[in-house]
């Protein structure tokens, strides 16, 4: 197996309703890729593209679309799609196509433009669910996330105060990020009141609507070394899909996510994640996901993340700082560029070039998550410097 | 590369134009069990699996979801590629060589049935500023490229024709194939003209039907199948997307996907070397076009050649044994999955009437259709 290496990224401004069409936002980040190498795209052997529905760009064979502007013109070119989990998965596939041997450098693109979608992209996901046994109760996203919240809560005697607090430290960790979409400084308080959208998801439990695009450069051994001091090792990655029934499944706790995590841990040989990871970047486009995905993760016992949280172990100067760029909820979430920024947040911690954002204490061990489909995709990615 | 990857089962429903007995999900599921059975395997005994969909053409939004169950995939690795199946195929065998496991599966289904606007789907493809404002229907594109292409290799409408002859007449003897019919090249001029100058019969119609191979890394390949279709070479490439930046007369994903198969595959003259193809006919012309794009024919040569008879069944090359999409059916992302499937059946002697005589070597190639150009290739050996 060959070790393969993060040598480069970019990332556009995330907002709503962005002037620039899907295309020339893809271009933004493969550039700003590109650039903070010095590479062009004649040092790239492939390319490979991540994007979510094609119906929040409105178009058809999205992939297709994309693939000039993400500079994968007359080039081996190949878009994933997992989803949600879309933006995490993205370095996995890149990271087959440069492990395999086959190629020694691969650009990964994700763009998502979610505010084509008129009025609201909540519409693109009528169309997520079974046609017979579920979209006849007129299902939204928000309902099923309320259930495993409800259910989360529930099982571990959670109470939705704490949860808020991951709103909270995100969106004050995204005060430090220059492409924050909703930054903040709020209170609990401020989560409470804010609107119920289905109880007990609040507004401020979830992340925003947003545009943006994000850009890694992969690279084989040999090749990285040419190309950078610092380079940031994939060391693990995991991936993995439940049941389409979620209705089956007890929503407590992620086992896609355990699954995928086993698997990205055994490739990086990290036995004791909570000991031997410093820095991590779990999925929290609702905030009890934050909490879901730390215990299925496995760096809090399966109760006890909230503890944690209230104890501030996952700020940036905690034990163990999650999201330090502010996640979803601060940064916000172009589903796949989202999931691709907390790559890159892992990267630019690892590297020790994150800026106002870098955690004390030199870390040289991270891992990012991402989530998706019908409450089942997990897709992990474990980095060491 | 130090491991040989081979093809140990395939399974399939066979392609017809409509399906009402069953779902998508049945259209997997018996082709999955096929495969396992054929392969000697438990899916729990699969290490990763590749799935291959595209939102609009399944009617979910993330049509991602539904790709576990019926393959037996639940809770284990397994994505989807919004592409074509031989790029789910590149995938699966890209898992192998990077060392993910020794097992893989590889899934492509078509339920064109189900589709109540295909033709308004496929125009949400085109660019939403540049193309789609021109409200062109997807076959204009066709019937311009086709223009373009005759005019520049000098190819005629009757060879052409001749391509549909040959495959509808191929599919009548291929028991999985749903659009086998006799005409002859007549038929298919004076068929009403869709748009110049492509006319009805020039268009592949619509098939529904699933794919399922099983892969495997040498050792266990061997131990699983006295029949191992080895993957020798395997290419993809994507062009422009735009209508107004492309090269109307040729295939430039063809070749440049083609040229990276066989590099893989060592292979310098295909022509000797390749013993039948199965190419995407997805449009009479395409057939030819794709034929000269992959050094099969000179420029200029496909035509001739076919009306001449080289690419039947008992000609110096043949071409699309089973029918192609023109006599089975086309069959959206699926394409891929039939070609690369009548490419092992060949291969295993396995093709009864059609058999071809004396063959080692295949290659099977795609294309994902209007608007796009992008192809794949891949080069399979017993």
């Amino acid at each position: 197996m060959r070790r393969v290496a993060i040598v480069g990224a970019g990332l556009t401004k995330f907002y709503r309703n962005t002037q620039e069409t899907p295309k020339e936002l893809a271009y933004e980040a493969t550039k700003m890729a590109l650039d903070s190498c010095e590479m062009t795209l004649s040092d790239i052997n492939c390319v490979v593209h991540g994007t979510a529905p094609d119906a929040f760009d409105g178009v058809h064979m999205k992939g297709e679309y994309l693939s000039d502007a993400s500079g994968g013109l007359r080039k081996p070119y190949m878009r994933h799609f997992v989803g949600g989990g879309t933006g995490v998965f993205s370095p996995i596939h890149g990271w087959f196509h440069v492990a395999s041997g086959m190629f020694d450098t691969c650009l990964v693109v994700c763009e998502e433009k979610m505010s084509a979608a008129y009025p609201h992209p909540a519409g693109a996901f009528l169309t997520i669910f079974d046609h017979t046994t579920e979209q006849p109760l007129y299902p939204t996203l928000i309902y099923i996330f309320a259930i495993e919240m409800n259910r989360f809560m529930t099982t571990h005697g959670y109470r939705k105060e704490d949860i808020a607090l991951v709103a909270v430290k995100n969106k004050k960790n995204a005060m430090n990020h220059p492409s924050a979409q909703l930054p903040g400084e709020i209170t609990v308080q401020d989560v409470l009141n804010s609107e119920i959208m289905a109880w007990p998801v609040n507004r401020l439990d979830i992340s925003p609507t947003s545009d943006g695009a994000a850009a890694i450069l992969l690279a084989s051994e040999d090749v990285a070394r040419r190309i950078t001091e610092k380079p940031i090792w994939m060391d693990g990655v995991g991936f993995c899909l439940d049941t389409a029934y979620w209705c089956t499944r007890d929503l407590y706790y992620p086992d896609y996510l355990e699954v995928a995590a086993r698997q990205a841990y055994k490739m990086a040989g990290i036995k004791e994640p909570s000991k031997e990871i410093h820095v991590a970047e779990p999925y929290d486009p609702f905030t009890y996901k934050e909490l879901h995905h730390i215990e299925g993760l496995m760096l809090a016992p399966r109760g006890k993340s909230v503890q944690m949280l209230v104890d501030g172990a996952f700020n940036r100067d905690g034990n163990l700082p999650t999201s330090p760029s502010g996640g979803l909820l601060g940064v916000g979430n172009p589903i796949a560029a989202a999931g691709l920024m907390k790559i890159i947040e892992i990267y630019l911690q690892l590297k020790g070039e994150a800026g106002k954002r870098q955690i004390p204490g030199k870390p040289t061990c991270g891992v990012a998550n991402a989530w998706g489909d019908l409450m089942q995709v997990g897709t992990v990615v474990v980095m060491r410097s | 590369m130090t491991k040989r990857v081979a093809i140990v089962g395939v399974g399939t429903t066979g392609f017809r134009a409509t399906t009402p007995d069953v779902s998508y999900r049945e259209l997997t599921y018996e082709a999955a069990t096929k495969a396992y059975f054929e392969a000697g395997i438990e899916p729990k005994e699969v290490d990763a699996f590749v799935a291959t969909s595209e939102d609009f053409l399944e009617g979910y939004s993330i049509s991602d979801e539904y790709s576990p169950d019926q393959l037996g995939a639940v809770l284990k690795p397994i994505y989807t590629i919004p592409g074509d199946f031989i790029h789910s195929l590149a995938c699966a065998q890209m898992m192998i060589l990077s060392g993910i496991g020794d097992i893989m599966v590889v899934q492509g289904m078509s339920k064109a049935s189900n589709m109540l606007t295909i033709s308004e789907m496929v125009s949400f493809a085109m660019d939403p500023i540049y193309n789609r404002p021109l409200k062109e229907s997807p076959h204009v594109v066709a019937g311009m490229e086709m223009a373009r292409f005759l005019y520049e290799t000098g190819t005629t409408r009757e060879q052409c024709a001749k391509v549909v002859v040959k495959n509808k007449r191929n599919a009548l003897s291929n028991p999985l194939a749903g659009h086998g019919v006799l005409i002859d090249a007549n038929y298919v001029l004076k068929s009403e003209t869709v748009s110049f100058p492509l006319t009805r019969m020039d268009i592949s119609p619509h098939s529904d039907g699933a794919v399922v191979l099983v892969l495997a890394e040498e050792k266990r390949a061997k131990a699983l199948s006295d029949k191992p279709i080895w993957i020798r070479g395997i290419g993809w490439c994507s062009d422009t997307p735009g209508l107004e930046t492309r090269n109307w007369g040729e295939a430039i994903y063809a070749q440049m996907a083609a040229e990276m198969a066989y590099k893989m595959a060592g292979i310098r003259y295909p022509r000797k070397e390749i013993d039948f193809a199965e190419v995407n006919d997805e449009f009479s012309y395409k057939e030819l076009q794709h034929l000269e794009a992959m050094r099969i024919c000179k420029k200029g040569e496909a035509g001739p050649l076919t009306e001449m008879g080289g690419t039947e069944i008992n000609g110096e090359i043949a071409v699309n044994p089973s029918g192609g999409c023109l006599g089975v059916g086309n069959l959206f992302e699926l394409n891929g999955g039939q070609k690369v499937l009548e490419v092992v059946r060949q291969l295993r002697g396995e093709a009864g009437k059609n058999q071809l005589k004396n063959v080692t070597t295949g290659l099977a190639q795609s294309w994902r259709g209007i608007p796009t150009t992008t192809g794949t290739v891949v080069i399979l050996s017993n």
